[in-house]
């Protein structure tokens, strides 16, 4: 048995009793380990309070009595006709140009960041799911021709595109949907043929295949279930991606327009008043920094879970000796951990590891009882 | 002609078994090639790697036929093909009379359910995102057989019978070990009470005595069911143990095929005596007296095979015939009917083949 | 003096979830120009033991001695160990498709070695030696090849690649970590009458780990069979094949199709390889042992002399005498088990009756 056998499966289950009927899916696994990871965790929070802010956003305007497109001309400008500072006038972030309250509108604003962000993300990746696996498991000329429409997309300039539906027709929330679905399945496609072609050739795709199988019944029950844990990385960072991208639109002016209030707009709208009122640039800069931040933090969170590396196992993390410690003393003694029951997810979740066959295949390295 | 059989063969063929309809699989003059394509715009076949040129064989209801053969013999895709998972490039595949060669999908499907294969990794030959009762289950959905608590039932009943924990249904593969994840292929390929089982190399990867369990466990199943068995091995302890009958292949052709006692204690072809002599025994007085047949350099590539005999260049008893004619396979004299060989000049008795073919490594 | 002596090696890791011991006690030595065949399964610890004597563990912790040529190698710091590794103590892994670098050529990497640990030598002349070195190992037109990649050779010619790097250096010890086992029979048997004629030739030691008993009964001249990390077995060839004592030695011996007679139903060993981390108590065999005795339930066994010679050391309770297939044995044997049997042992002996081959935990 090699060493990284040893170290792979040193990493034993750590509830053999409470599994002896049900087995522990990759999905278990990833969120025992994502819980474990702070960053994760806190960007997990941190993004579930910018859902709530963004739903609570009618609450928060009525609460406050400052409506989504509700100008203050009074006390929500100056004598000089400029926005007025945070915490002034009953104002918590203060105004904008001409007024209105800024947290209302920032509260707004997540509103059409989110729902772009998931909503496209979502519809991409099943688009771009669906072609990958297409173009990587028929091969031939099906592939030929979905490669290059990807490359295509990939290739085209985004922004042009926009600029051009926005001038052809007006600027609107069904365009930047539009365009950012566009735009985002073909990154998603070119990864998951990537994949299929790999696993295509794994040999239980071949025995799905000497049982009967069909190619349909192969691509989205055999392949698949191996491409959702990239996928699902993938997609957890193209979410940030799709709301700068949103915000760009906007703050271009050929996004979401004016007056329903954007990230994007309402910074493009702060540019003539930054001198004089920093908080219109700093409040909707940070929010949608720290969105965006999060997300790819989960991202990258998500990513670490699904992949546990050799110095997870050796890291004996105090956390989990304490709960081991813990656990014996209450009297469940485990019976026999066997080695052969420990799980080699590493092995099994990076798609890219495969026990190497010696030449001609006559055995493989890993000999195991 | 590439390998064909010679009148004699063709007789001695059906005296594998005394009735033709205990014959269950019958092969003619396989032939698969993979193209190798040049690099232009229009990639034109440049070559072709001859993995299969030429191969007949059957296998009887009910019986082993064990196919040994080093790297690049073609043992591994011959079975494919006549699995039908690799389009055969020429020649035939015969299921019980019906012509199952390059068959559509939906035309083989029936033949599916009879012919079924066992794999060489136990780690790779599983989905490790699927649960093991899914997998086993997965004949019995793909052909509609057997469904909801029926289909529950039946995978149950599999695992049990392969000697699994009928309660682990839920388990994914990697929870199991190797020897177990070859138990849970098993119970796949039995589901739909095929005929025939093709396993390339399911022991390989397995520890000795788990190699044993399991071994032990085909054997069960055969007679129990009735099976035959197509076995792909390159251990040829392994392979004498289990089957009946023994074909050796080299670089896509038929060096040698008899019943197993024939073959591995009268050995015809010089091959077949030098992978015999080669194969370690586990036992220190017989390694020490074994004349090792060394044999020089690697087996040829199948892209530029030898002419004449393929085995020509590497053989102690070569001569000049052997490069311009290919031997037909026969039987060759002071051979039962059912010994066939295709060689020159076959090894006689008591030849020291050992002493022949002995080069210096220099 | 013994070229490597292993005293009491011990080799853990401390995972999340408890205590790997892959290596629970071992000792050894090899001589000057013979073989010793360490045979074991998955689990028995083999190749980490041999990896921790060059340093290869990472994160493992290590105690005990091995002492080679008057160094202990256990507790070496790094620098020393590499400059051990490859000129004194080589090893040649199982894979040579993942053990060579694709990147580099195979003549390149040959006296890259060479020049690493003799500065004096000149990039021509480690050329020179790489392409005579390929030559001796039976690379034909080694001249021509040594400007080859490693994937445009084949499994057979890259293990000799491998093994011209061991080589290089004039190594007095080789481990070979299962060389063979992804190979043709008859490719195998040329590395084989390679590796002895070597041997033959330059006095080297030689250290073949594998599971595979035929290539130990093909050029081992003393043999270790390990189990769950600890030596289960020691002797002779001679010995381990016709006068073996441990039942696991003789579970291996005739679990294999060349014991039992074509047709027959073989008889494998029950059960499986314990967990590293959660061992059964007493003798880690018992599990699985047909002799089992209540001793073997409490008490781990030592290693200590059985049959005539000292050197044929086992570690199992049945009586010192009972060796080999005989009947004579099997009665010493049966007479130690019916007489050192309680309700226990009996219970563990009834559960491998009852179910000869199923698998999981046999300790319902």
């Amino acid at each position: 048995m090699s060493i990284t056998e040893v170290q792979f499966q040193a990493t034993a289950v750590e509830d053999a009793p409470a599994q002896a009927i049900e087995g522990r899916s990759q999905w278990q696994l990833t969120w025992r380990r994502l819980r474990n990871d702070k960053v994760a965790v806190i960007s997990i929070v941190v993004i579930l309070l910018i859902a709530a802010f963004a739903l609570a956003a009618p609450l928060i305007a009525s609460l406050l009595g400052h409506g989504e497109y509700q100008a203050f001309p009074n006390t929500g400008t100056n004598s000089f006709g400029q926005p007025v500072g945070p915490g002034v006038n009953g104002f918590p972030l203060g105004t904008d140009g001409i007024g209105r309250d800024l947290l209302v509108r920032i509260a707004y604003g997540a509103q059409i960041s989110l729902f772009v962000g998931l909503f496209t993300t979502a519809v991409a990746a099943i688009f771009g799911v669906s072609i990958g696996l297409i173009a990587g498991y028929f091969g031939g000329w099906v592939d030929s021709v979905l490669a290059r429409i990807i490359d295509a997309v990939l290739a085209f300039p985004f922004i042009v595109l926009a600029l051009a539906l926005a001038a052809v027709l007006s600027p609107s929330l069904a365009i930047v949907v539009g365009v950012i679905t566009f735009f985002s399945w073909a990154g998603i496609s070119r990864i998951v043929r990537g994949q299929t072609l790999s696993v295509k050739e794994k040999e239980y795709i071949e025995a799905a295949r000497s049982v009967g199988a069909g190619p349909w019944r192969i691509m989205f029950i055999d392949i698949m279930p191996n491409l959702l844990g990239p996928v699902l990385v993938l997609a957890t960072l193209y979410i940030p991606t799709a709301v700068a991208f949103e915000a760009t639109l906007s703050f271009l002016g050929i996004g979401i327009p004016p007056p329903a209030p954007s990230w994007g707009n309402i910074l493009a709208e702060a540019q003539d008043h930054y001198q004089t009122a920093w908080w219109y640039v700093v409040f909707p800069a940070a929010v949608l920094l720290i969105t965006t931040l999060a997300f790819n933090l989960l991202g990258d969170g998500i990513r670490d879970a699904m992949d546990p590396r050799t110095e997870r196992i050796f890291a004996g993390s105090k956390t989990a000796t304490r709960k081991r410690d813990r656990r014996n003393k209450r009297g469940k003694r485990r019976p026999g951990l066997d080695l052969d029951q420990a799980i080699l997810v590493g092995e099994q979740a990076d798609l890219s590891v495969d026990k190497p066959l010696g030449e001609g295949s006559t055995t493989t390295t890993g000999k195991e009882g | 002609m590439t390998g064909a059989l010679s009148d004699e063969a063709a007789q001695a063929w059906p005296s594998d078994a005394s009735m033709a309809d205990d014959i269950l699989v019958r092969v003619e003059n396989l032939v698969k090639y993979f193209p190798v394509r040049g690099n232009g715009l229009v990639r034109r076949t440049v070559a072709n790697v001859q993995a299969v040129d030429g191969v007949s064989l059957t296998i009887p209801r009910g019986k082993t036929l064990g196919l040994v053969g080093e790297t690049g013999c073609g043992k591994s895709t011959l079975a494919r093909c006549i699995a039908g998972l690799i389009p055969a490039t020429s020649g035939k595949v015969y299921f019980e009379g019906n012509d199952i060669t390059n068959l559509r999908r939906r035309a083989m499907q029936p033949f599916r359910r009879e012919i079924q294969m066992i794999f060489q990794d136990p780690y790779g030959s599983l989905n490790p995102r699927r649960r093991v009762g899914a997998i086993i289950g997965d004949p019995f959905a793909v052909h509609k057989t057997a469904s909801g608590n029926d289909r529950k039932r039946a995978v149950q009943d599999l695992m049990a019978r392969v000697g699994l924990n009928p309660e682990h249904y839920n388990r994914f593969p990697a929870e199991f070990s190797g020897g177990q994840r070859q138990r849970i292929g098993v119970a796949r390929a039995l589901a739909l009470r095929p005929k025939l089982i093709i396993c390339d190399e399911p022991v390989s990867a397995l520890d000795v005595s788990i190699q044993a369990q399991v071994l032990n466990l085909l054997a069960d199943l055969q007679a129990d069911f009735g099976l035959s068995y197509l076995f792909i091995a390159h251990d040829l302890e392994v392979v004498r143990h289990v089957s009946d009958s023994v074909t050796v292949m080299y670089l896509g052709r038929v060096a040698e095929h008899g019943p197993g006692d024939a073959v591995y204690d009268h050995p015809r072809h010089p091959y077949s005596a030098a992978l015999l002599s080669a194969a370690p025994a586990a036992d220190p007085d017989s390694a020490a007296q074994r004349q090792r047949i060394l044999l020089t350099g690697d087996v040829p590539s199948p892209i530029n095979p030898p002419s004449g005999c393929r085995f020509h260049p590497r053989c102690p008893k070569a001569q000049d015939l052997c490069a311009a004619a290919v031997p037909p396979l026969e039987t060759k004299a002071g051979d039962p009917a059912t010994h066939l060989t295709a060689c020159h000049y076959p090894v006689e008795e008591g030849e020291a083949l050992a002493r022949a073919g002995r080069r210096e490594h220099r | 003096m013994s070229l490597l002596e292993v005293t009491d090696l011990r080799v853990s890791f401390p995972t999340a979830d408890g205590v790997v011991q892959a290596v629970r006690g071992v000792s050894f030595s090899v001589e000057r120009g013979r073989t010793l065949g360490i045979v074991g399964e998955s689990g028995s610890g083999k190749t980490v033991l041999t990896q921790s004597l060059l340093g290869l563990t990472p994160g493992g912790q290590i105690s005990g001695q091995a002492v080679f040529d008057g160094v202990n190698l256990v507790g070496l710091d790094s620098r020393e160990l590499q400059k051990i590794r490859g000129k004194q103590i080589s090893v040649i892994f199982q894979d040579p498709l993942t053990s060579l670098h694709p990147m580099y050529k195979v003549g390149w990497q040959i006296s890259e070695m060479i020049r690493a640990h003799d500065k004096s030598v000149s990039k021509a002349q480690a050329t020179d030696r790489a392409v005579e070195l390929l030559g001796f190992v039976g690379i034909p037109r080694p001249r021509e090849r040594v400007h080859d990649y490693p994937h445009q050779f084949s499994g057979g010619m890259r293990q000799r690649v491998m093994i011209a790097m061991a080589i290089s250096l004039n190594p007095k010890l080789i481990i070979a970590d299962e060389p063979t086992t992804a190979l043709d029979a008859t490719v195998q048997a040329q590395i084989l009458d390679l590796l002895l004629r070597l041997q033959q030739d330059s006095d080297t030691a030689l250290l073949m780990i594998t599971h595979d008993l035929g290539v130990v009964a093909d050029i081992a001249d003393n043999v270790m069979v390990m189990y769950a990390g600890r030596a289960a077995e020691k002797a002779t060839k001679r010995d381990i094949f016709y006068a073996e004592h441990h039942p696991y030695t003789k579970g291996l011996l005739e679990s294999i199709p060349h014991s039992s007679a074509a047709g027959e139903r073989l008889r494998p060993i029950t059960g499986q390889p314990p967990s590293l981390i959660n061992l059964p108590s007493g003798c880690k065999f018992h599990p699985r042992c047909a002799y089992v005795m209540d001793r073997c339930l409490d008490e781990e066994p030592t290693l200590h002399a059985v049959g005539d010679a000292g050197a044929h050391r086992s570690a199992c309770w049945l009586p010192a005498a009972a060796l080999g297939e005989g009947t004579g044995a099997e009665d010493l044997r049966r007479r130690a088990v019916a007489e050192g049997r309680g309700a226990d042992a009996a219970r563990v002996a009834l559960t491998i009756a009852a179910a000869p081959e199923a698998e999981g935990s046999v300790i319902a």
